[in-house]
């Protein structure tokens, strides 16, 4: 199947800085991909060129196999991560200005309850909520009924509630057949929205799969977590994956019997001791040696 | 091109416009304080030096000391000599209030003009005879008078008030909001719409001009109510000239929003536009009498022709066919404004 769109060694400079460098990947249609990375690592800068926003320094985007034309911006929906609208209006009004933008558009009333903004509709945008207004710029995003989707940090900002709704809807708009790409530094909203995803560091693709084949590949069974207090000796001489992070040690291993009975033996204390299945941190940490959130 | 964009974005800046409240109120309440004001303090009068005329004078500036005229006249104080090639200028000037006394300059007897409407002219008129005290005055003078029609000084300020705040509303309500616009990330999400960089312009100028159109009908009828403002010519052919000072103004502001994401330096951009144009443009005063690269740096800039023409309009009685130099300047200037204007705009930089 023609993929919906192909990256091809993208590169994006701002003087001598690369925000993207040489970044190469393909999305089939009704996927939903996500660009998974720390704060500064190109995610959004990737997206913006792909969105035609910003200019690639060198690279191509081929949009159904083809240069991107006009058609493209009818096509898509948006969702910036900083982004304003024009002052004074309510919500429904905002929706209206956007529908009259485009020629195929979808009943407002229709989006108005998928994205949950009944009660506010009539409020002025300035008014919403941190989530009521990510619900509204995902509206404004699916008003011309996009194939592609662009949602850039959806719910950064937000509570784990209007977090989880964020994700309600998402989801919701991913069972109707659309394609999504998302950034995100939230490994959790990785995992439970994105089919596939690719973790960027520095301008760079430094891994991409699915959530759980990058999970199998980068982390083995389950990390053991302690503070670094609870070692009397340096726990570097554990014959396992050791990290320590700020004042904790991160014990990776599949032999969680084993590994107990090396920190006993050691006379570690286990009082403070948690135990984690493995996540896309891992992956990024086992990758980068840093947490994504860094 | 649809003008089904055009349309929407149109009527979206109009919502922002009439829900502003403070802004929209200030933007007539503005204007009419200022005419309400100078209606006051001045009420028709005004407090300038006297201007005097003098012809066939071609220098510049004009050697005073060197003018063949009474010597007593030439070192009054309060007189301001202004040099006219020929006579027809100078009593052109004198039909427009813009001298109180025409001197023809030479050997005596003094040949001079005043106008039968102007105050000062009568004054003007005494100081000069004044200063022939001692010798024979009826051998050495030789009075005509004009006829023109009486302009007191809130007939003549009005116009100037009301383009000012044209130009104002129009630079700071394209000008500024588009930047404020761009710098916020507004633009950039238009951007990512079919809406083009055309549309939207056009959509914020139709908004403008409509604003603007609908304010001066307001303000004009509003003031009018109180001052009874003298208008010799037609009133539609002075919104004529106002609509297209608006289109041309406008524009300009499109120029200066086209490109920054800096408030700071638009604001500063801002003034050091406006503020020559206001003082140059004739709208407080008149620039008889001034230097001449002074008077040809008001040409530059569309206000003074939009209230050159409005005030041979209102004041003279002019018809659209005596302003049709000033209407092609504005035209022209419209042109050049917005295609610069289109070429330089960037949404998001």
């Amino acid at each position: 199947m023609t993929p919906i769109l192909e990256i091809q060694h993208l590169v994006k400079k701002y003087g001598a800085l690369v925000a993207v460098n040489d970044v190469s990947f393909s999305i089939g249609p009704g996927t939903c991909f996500g660009l998974l990375g720390p704060n500064g690592a190109g995610k959004t800068t990737t997206l913006e060129v792909i969105e035609n926003i910003l200019p690639p320094t060198s690279g191509e985007i081929l949009y159904h196999g083809q240069s991107r034309t006009d058609k493209f911006k009818t096509e898509v929906g948006i969702q910036f991560q900083h982004t304003s609208l024009l002052a004074m209006l309510t919500v429904w009004e905002t929706l209206q200005v956007f529908k009259g933008l485009y020629e195929n558009t979808e009943d407002l009333d229709v989006l108005v309850e998928q994205c949950q903004l009944r009660e506010f509709k009539h409020q002025r945008h300035e008014n919403l909520s941190g989530g009521q207004r990510q619900r509204f710029l995902l509206a404004l995003a699916l008003v011309n009924r996009p194939r592609l989707l662009f949602l850039d940090e959806p719910s950064t900002g937000l509570d784990p509630q209007a977090r989880h709704n964020l994700w309600h809807i998402v989801n919701a708009v991913k069972t109707s057949g659309k394609t999504i790409v998302l950034t995100t530094h939230y490994m959790e909203e990785a995992q439970h929205l994105c089919d596939e995803v690719a973790i960027m560091d520095r301008g760079r693709i430094i891994a991409r799969g699915a959530p759980e084949e990058l999970i199998r590949t980068h982390c083995q069974g389950v990390t053991v977590v302690l503070p670094r207090t609870s070692f009397q000796e340096p726990p570097a001489t554990l014959p396992f994956r050791v990290q320590e992070v700020n004042a904790s040690v991160h014990i990776e291993t599949s032999n969680i019997d084993g590994c107990l009975k090396q920190l006993l033996a050691r006379k570690v204390d286990l009082s403070d001791m948690s135990v984690h299945s493995p996540n896309l941190e891992h992956v990024f940490l086992n990758l980068t040696g840093r947490h994504l959130r860094d | 091109m649809s003008f089904k964009r055009i349309w929407i974005m149109f009527k979206a800046r109009n919502w922002e416009f009439f829900r502003d409240r403070a802004s929209f109120g200030w933007n007539f309440l503005f204007p009419f304080l200022l005419v309400a004001g100078f209606g006051i303090l001045f009420g028709g009068r005004e407090y300038n030096a006297y201007k005097i005329g003098v012809f066939p004078e071609s220098r510049n500036p004009l050697p005073v000391a060197a003018l063949a005229l009474p010597e007593a006249f030439k070192e009054t104080r309060f007189l301001q000599f202004v040099g006219f090639t020929t006579q027809e200028e100078a009593l052109e000037k004198l039909r427009h209030h813009k001298v109180d006394i025409v001197v023809r300059a030479g050997s005596p007897p003094y040949r001079y003009w005043i106008s039968d409407s102007s105050p000062k002219g009568q004054l003007a008129e005494k100081i000069f005879q004044a200063s022939l005290s001692g010798t024979l005055e009826t051998a050495l003078l030789h009075k005509e008078q004009i006829h023109s029609n009486e302009i007191r000084y809130i007939d003549w300020l009005f116009p100037g008030i009301l383009a000012m705040n044209m130009m104002f509303s129009a630079l700071w309500g394209v000008g500024y909001i588009v930047v404020r616009y761009r710098k916020n990330g507004a633009l950039r999400r238009l951007k990512a719409t079919p809406l083009t960089a055309f549309e939207y312009l056009t959509a914020q100028m139709l908004s403008r001009l409509f604003l603007l159109m609908f304010t001066l009908l307001v303000v004009w009828f509003g003031c009018d109510l109180i001052f009874h403002f003298n208008v010799s010519g037609s009133l539609g052919n002075i919104f004529v000239l106002f609509f297209l000072g608006s289109l041309s103004l406008t524009s300009l502001g499109l120029v200066l929003a086209a490109r920054g994401v800096s408030e700071e330096f638009t604001t500063g951009l801002l003034n050091f536009i406006s503020w020559p144009m206001m003082f140059l443009s004739e709208v407080w005063f008149s620039l008889e009498g001034a230097p001449g690269w002074v008077k040809q740096t008001a040409q530059l800039f569309p206000l003074t022709h939009l209230l050159k023409g409005i005030r041979k309009i209102m004041n003279d009685g002019a018809g659209l066919l005596d302003v049709i130099p000033e209407i092609t300047v504005l035209l022209m200037m419209t042109g050049v404004f917005l295609a610069l204007g289109a070429y330089l705009f960037s949404w998001d930089r």
